[in-house]
C-alpha cells in the first residue's frame, strides 16, 4: 500500500515552488541567493471596484451615455477628476469618487479599480533561485534540514533556533520567555495557554515550534505576528522523538520557520528548514513510499499518537483492531519495545 | 442503449471517495448480474499523490487479486478494456467521485422566497459550500455585489430566477452583475456558471456570460412557474459541471471520465439516483430513504412516488471538515450519544486532530465511540435538514417527526465501519428516528451509488444485484411514539413464525427489544398498544404486521420519538450501554 511521507530528514536538498495567487511581476533571477523573508515576487490587486452608471444618472440611454464618458479603459484617475459630462441647460458631470484606474467602459457604466492592494510573495526559505515562473513565481533550492509539522499559522520568519526542549513532553510557560530569546526562533513543546502565546510576542521571537497545543488557541495563534509551526497536533502530545533529536541538535544554528498552512490538495505544509553546509548535493526526499518491513513509521492517531516505531509484521488481509474495527494494519516495534497493531491509513513513513 | 443480459457484460464500477478508493466488479452469474467482488485502497487526489489514477490502480490491483483475473495491462498500466477471451479485462467502466474540496458555490436568484430558494436546494444537491447569495432584496450596491462575489473565490455560480417567458429585465442585471464579477477574476480562476432560470434569456445568458466565465451549461428552469420547482434536470446538469470542475482541480479525473465513457458522476447525486430509481422500481407508496455518512458529506437521498429530494450536506461530511461541525452543532449535542465518560476537551481535540488526518480511522474504543457520536449528530442534522425539502405530502402528521417510510438503507464509511451490525443500526436509528414499520439495509460495500451510476448503462443491474442480497437486511424496525414514562408497559407483542412457533416481547418504554428472525424469512408480527401507543397502525390500534428477518431480526424501538435522552449523563451512559447491549454489543 502507499504510505505518505513525513519528512524528518538531517540533510536533503529542498526544492519549493513559490508563486502569486495571481499574475504579478518576478522580482529574482535565476541563481539569484535568496533569505526566507526576501520578497520573490510581488503583485497589486484592487481590494475594491465602482461602478459608476452613467447612462441612469443622468437619465439617457446607454448608447447616448457612452458618448458622454471623457474616460478610456486603462486610465489612472485622481479623485474628482472627470468621468462624463452632460452639457445644455442643466448640465450635469460625473467624477472619480476616489483615485483609481478605469477598467471597462461602455453600455453607458464606467468600472474603475480602486484601493490597490500590494501581495508580497516571500521566499520562505534561504537559497538558490533555480527557476523563474514568469509573471507567477520562481522556484527555490537549498540543501539542509528538513522537519514537517502539521499545523502553521501562515507566517515566515527566520533566526537562531534556541532551544528550551529538554524533553519532549516538555510546556512552555510564559516565565520561561525572557529577554535574551527576544529575536529568536524558540523550540518548545506544548503550549498551554495564552499567556505564553502573548509573551512571546512581547518579546518578540521570531518563531515558535511546538510540538502540540490546545485547539482553543487557534484563533489567538493566527493573530500572532510571529510564525507558530506545531510539529503533532492539537492538545496535549509530546513532540515525535525524530523532530525532537533533530532540532535539538541543531540548537543555536539558523532556522527558517515557514508556518504555511497544510493544504492537503496543494501539499504544501508547515516546514522548519535548517540550512547547512554541503560538499555534494544530496537526494531530494521521495514524497511517498510503500509500507515494507523494516521502514520507521509515526503512529498517527491514538494509541500512541506522535510516537515512532518500525514495521514488525504486515499480516495479509484485514486485522481486527481493539476499537472492534478491521482494517489492513501492520505489526509495529514502538521504542519502548512495545509491539503495536495499527491500522495502515493510520501511520505515516518518517524519512 | 442499455446493454442487454445476453450481451453477458462485465461491469467495473469505481467509487473514489475523500479517503478510501473502491473498485467493484459486476458480472454475470447464472443468468443474473451479481456483485462479483471489491478491492479498496486509500484515495490519492490529496497531497502528496495529487493523483486519483493511483489509489484507483492500487483499487484495481487488490481487486485482480482477489478475482484473479488481470484488470490492469503489465505492459502499460492502462486498463484493460473490453474483456479478453482469457477472462482478463472488463466490458465497461461506470465512476463516481466525492473526493475534492467543497464545491465554493454562489447562488442568485430574483425573488428570496422562490428561484433563490430553488437554486438553495439545487446547490445542496451536490457537494457545495454556499459562499454568497444575491437576489433582488439585496440591497447593497452593484459594485459591492461584485467584490463581495470576487472575495468569495467561487468555483461555481448557479444562477436561477424568472418563471418561463416571464421577467428578464431584473435577470438582464443580475446577469451583468456576474459577468463583471467573473471578468475581475483572473482567467483561470473563473467560476463555472449553471443557468436555470428563465428559458427565454438563455441566448442572453450565453451572450453576456459565455466569454466571462469558466465554463457555462444552460438547464431546464428549476422554476418554470411560480407554483411548480424542478430541480431534476438542472441537478443532472450540474452533477456533470461538477465533475468538468474536479477534471481541472484534480489529476486524474480526466483518466476515469475517459474510461466511464463520460458517464463519470458525483457520488451523492449517483446514490440519490439510485433512490429515485428504486422508489419508482418498487412503487413505494410511503418514501425511500438512503443515507450516506462519508468523509466528504453526509448525503440524505428520499424517494416518494419516483420523486427524489437529495441533500447533500459538506459540512457534516466527517472528513477535513470534521472540526467545522462546530460551527453548525454544539459539543452537548455531540456529547450526548457518547456511551462513555469523555470530555469535552477531549471531543474538541479529537475533531481537531481528525481534520488533519481525515483517513485515519479509529483504532482505540474511545476514539470509535467518538467516531460514531459525531456521525449521528452529523447524520441527526442532515436528516433535519433535508426533511425540509421533502414534498409537501410526504412531511409526517408532526412537525417534529419523519413521514412513515418503506424502507431505510445506511450507507458510507461511518455507519458501514461500525464494529457490529447492532451498532450500524443503532447509530441510524438514534439519528434518524423513523417512525412506523420499515425493513432497514446496510449498504456494507457502499454499493448503491456504483449502482446509480450503472443503472444508466445497464437498467437490470441494479435490480438484479439488489435482489442478489449485496446489501445486509439489518431487519425490521417497528418505532413506537407513546406518552409514557420510562419503564411503563406501552405494547405487548407475539410474534409468529412460519413454522408456528411464537415469540413474545412485553415492550416497555424506553426501551429496545429484539425478537429473532432470521434472514429472508417473514413472520407475523402481533401488536397491542398499551397507553394509545403508536406502533405503526395509529394510535392504540392494534393489528397483525407482516414484517422480513434480517442479521438483528425484529427490533421494536420504545424510546419514544423525537428519542429523548437523560439529562444525567451517568444515567444516560447507562442507559446508552444497555441499547447497545439489545442490539448484540
Amino acid at each position: 500500500m502507499l504510505a505518505p511521507v513525513l519528512h524528518v530528514i538531517p540533510l536533503t536538498t529542498i526544492v519549493r515552488e513559490r508563486v502569486l495567487p495571481m499574475p504579478g511581476k518576478v522580482l529574482m533571477h535565476v541563481n539569484q541567493h535568496v533569505n526566507p523573508t526576501d520578497v520573490v515576487a510581488e503583485t497589486t490587486y484592487a481590494r475594491e471596484h465602482v461602478l459608476l452608471d452613467v447612462a441612469r444618472t443622468f437619465g439617457i440611454s446607454a448608447g447616448e451615455a457612452d458618448k458622454l464618458i471623457r474616460v478610456n479603459e486603462g486610465d489612472r484617475l485622481e479623485k474628482g477628476a472627470l468621468i462624463a459630462e452632460k452639457q445644455g441647460l442643466f448640465s450635469n458631470t460625473i467624477k472619480a469618487p476616489r483615485a483609481g484606474r478605469v477598467m471597462i467602459c461602455g453600455s453607458g457604466q464606467v468600472l474603475m479599480e480602486v484601493g490597490d492592494a500590494r501581495i508580497e510573495l516571500r521566499a520562505g526559505l534561504p537559497g538558490v533561485v533555480t527557476q523563474i515562473i514568469p509573471d507567477k513565481g520562481v522556484v527555490i533550492r537549498t540543501a539542509g534540514a528538513l522537519i514537517q509539522g502539521v499545523w502553521g499559522n501562515g507566517r515566515i520568519d527566520n533566526g537562531l533556533m534556541v532551544s528550551l526542549l529538554e524533553k519532549p513532553d516538555d510546556i512552555l510557560a510564559a516565565g520561561r520567555l525572557d529577554v535574551s530569546l527576544r529575536g529568536s526562533v524558540i523550540l518548545a513543546g506544548q503550549v498551554r495557554d495564552l499567556e505564553t502565546l502573548k509573551a512571546a510576542a512581547d518579546l518578540p521571537v521570531r518563531g515558535l515550534i511546538l510540538s502540540s497545543m490546545p485547539s482553543t488557541l487557534i484563533e489567538a495563534a493566527y493573530k500572532m505576528r510571529y510564525p507558530i509551526l506545531v510539529t503533532e497536533g492539537f492538545g496535549a502530545m509530546p513532540m515525535n522523538s525524530a523532530a525532537f533529536k533533530l532540532l535539538t541538535t541543531n540548537n543555536k544554528r539558523e532556522a527558517t520557520v515557514n508556518a504555511d498552512h497544510f493544504d492537503r490538495y496543494t501539499g504544501t505544509r508547515p516546514e522548519v528548514i535548517i540550512p547547512l553546509p554541503i560538499s555534494n548535493e544530496p537526494d531530494e526526499p521521495s514524497q511517498y513510499e510503500r509500507f515494507e518491513l523494516g521502514r520507521q513509521v509515526r503512529m498517527r492517531r491514538p494509541p500512541n499518537a506522535g510516537m515512532l516505531g518500525t514495521i514488525a509484521e504486515l499480516p495479509t488481509g484485514l486485522s481486527l483492531l481493539p476499537s472492534g474495527l478491521r482494517a489492513p494494519a501492520a505489526e509495529v516495534k514502538l521504542e519502548n519495545g512495545e509491539v503495536s497493531l495499527v491500522p495502515l491509513v493510520n501511520l505515516e513513513v518518517v524519512g | 442503449m442499455p446493454a442487454s443480459l445476453v450481451q453477458n457484460e462485465s461491469i467495473l464500477a469505481i467509487d473514489v471517495g475523500a479517503t478510501m478508493t473502491r473498485a467493484v466488479l459486476f458480472d454475470v452469474v447464472e443468468g443474473q448480474y451479481r456483485f462479483v467482488a471489491s478491492g479498496q485502497a486509500p484515495s490519492t487526489a490529496e497531497a502528496p499523490f495529487k493523483d486519483i489514477g493511483l489509489g484507483v490502480r492500487e483499487a484495481l490491483t487488490n481487486l485482480q487479486n482477489i478475482t484473479g483475473a488481470a484488470l490492469i495491462s503489465t505492459q502499460d498500466n492502462s486498463l484493460i478494456a473490453p474483456s479478453q477471451p482469457d477472462g482478463s479485462g472488463v466490458d465497461a467502466v461506470v465512476a463516481t467521485l466525492s473526493a475534492g474540496p467543497a464545491v465554493r458555490t454562489v447562488v442568485v436568484g430574483l425573488l428570496p422566497d422562490v428561484s433563490l430558494q430553488s437554486a438553495r436546494r439545487l446547490a445542496e444537491s451536490t457537494y457545495s459550500r454556499v459562499v454568497e447569495t444575491l437576489d433582488l432584496s439585496d440591497r447593497r450596491k452593484r459594485d459591492r455585489q461584485m467584490d463581495s462575489i470576487v472575495r468569495s473565490r467561487p468555483d461555481l455560480v448557479l444562477l436561477a430566477g424568472g418563471t418561463d417567458g416571464g421577467a428578464s429585465r431584473s435577470m438582464q442585471k443580475m446577469l451583468e452583475t456576474i459577468g463583471l464579477a467573473c471578468y475581475l477574476m483572473p482567467e483561470e480562476k473563473r467560476p463555472m456558471v449553471l443557468y436555470a432560470g428563465n428559458q427565454k434569456m438563455a441566448a442572453d445568458v450565453k451572450e453576456l456570460l459565455g466569454n466571462q466565465v469558466g465554463r457555462l451549461q444552460v438547464s431546464p428552469n428549476v422554476r418554470p412557474s411560480l407554483e411548480v420547482e424542478d430541480l431534476l434536470p438542472a441537478t443532472h446538469e450540474m452533477a456533470s459541471l461538477v465533475m468538468k470542475l474536479r477534471e481541472r482541480q484534480i489529476k486524474g479525473v480526466d483518466e476515469l471520465s475517459l474510461w466511464s465513457g463520460g458517464n463519470l458522476l458525483p457520488t451523492a447525486y449517483a446514490h440519490g439516483r439510485m433512490i429515485g430509481f428504486l422508489s419508482r422500481m418498487y412503487q413505494s407508496t410511503r418514501g425511500l430513504l438512503g443515507v450516506n455518512v462519508g468523509a466528504s458529506a453526509t448525503s440524505v437521498a428520499a424517494g416518494f412516488n419516483g420523486d427524489l429530494t437529495l441533500g447533500v450536506y459538506p459540512q457534516f461530511g466527517v472528513g477535513e471538515n470534521l472540526a467545522g461541525i462546530l460551527q453548525h452543532t454544539s459539543m452537548e449535542d455531540i456529547l450526548r450519544w457518547l456511551p462513555l465518560d469523555i470530555s469535552s476537551n477531549t471531543l474538541r481535540e479529537y475533531l481537531f486532530q481528525k481534520s488533519i488526518y481525515p483517513s485515519a480511522i479509529a483504532a482505540t474504543r474511545d476514539e470509535q465511540a467518538m467516531a460514531q457520536a459525531i456521525a449521528r449528530q452529523a447524520l441527526y442534522l442532515s436528516v433535519r435538514l433535508a426533511q425540509k425539502n421533502f414534498p409537501a405530502g410526504a412531511r409526517g402528521t408532526r412537525k417534529d417527526l419523519l413521514p412513515a417510510l418503506d424502507l431505510i438503507i445506511g450507507g458510507g464509511g461511518a455507519i458501514s465501519d461500525g464494529s457490529s451490525l447492532g451498532q450500524s443500526l443503532l447509530l441510524m436509528l438514534d439519528a434518524i428516528q423513523p417512525v412506523g414499520v420499515q425493513p432497514v439495509l446496510l449498504d456494507q460495500n457502499n454499493l448503491l451509488p456504483m449502482l446509480g451510476a450503472a443503472a444508466s448503462r445497464n437498467h437490470y443491474l441494479p435490480v438484479q444485484v439488489i435482489e442478489s442480497g449485496a446489501f445486509i437486511g439489518l431487519g425490521t424496525v417497528i418505532s413506537v411514539i407513546a406518552s409514557a414514562s420510562y419503564g411503563d408497559p406501552i405494547l405487548r407483542a407475539k410474534l409468529t413464525y412460519a413454522d408456528g412457533t411464537e415469540a413474545r416481547a412485553d415492550v416497555k418504554f424506553g426501551g429496545l427489544e429484539v425478537l429473532p428472525l432470521a434472514t429472508g424469512q417473514t413472520a407475523k408480527l402481533n401488536v397491542q398498544p398499551l397507553r394509545r401507543a403508536d406502533a405503526g397502525l395509529g394510535p392504540g390500534k392494534a393489528g397483525a404486521i407482516q414484517v422480513t428477518g434480517g442479521a438483528l431480526g425484529v427490533v421494536i424501538d420504545a424510546r419514544g420519538r423525537p428519542l429523548q435522552l437523560p439529562q444525567d449523563p451517568v444515567r444516560r451512559r447507562e442507559l446508552m450501554k444497555r441499547w447497545s447491549y439489545a442490539v448484540g454489543g
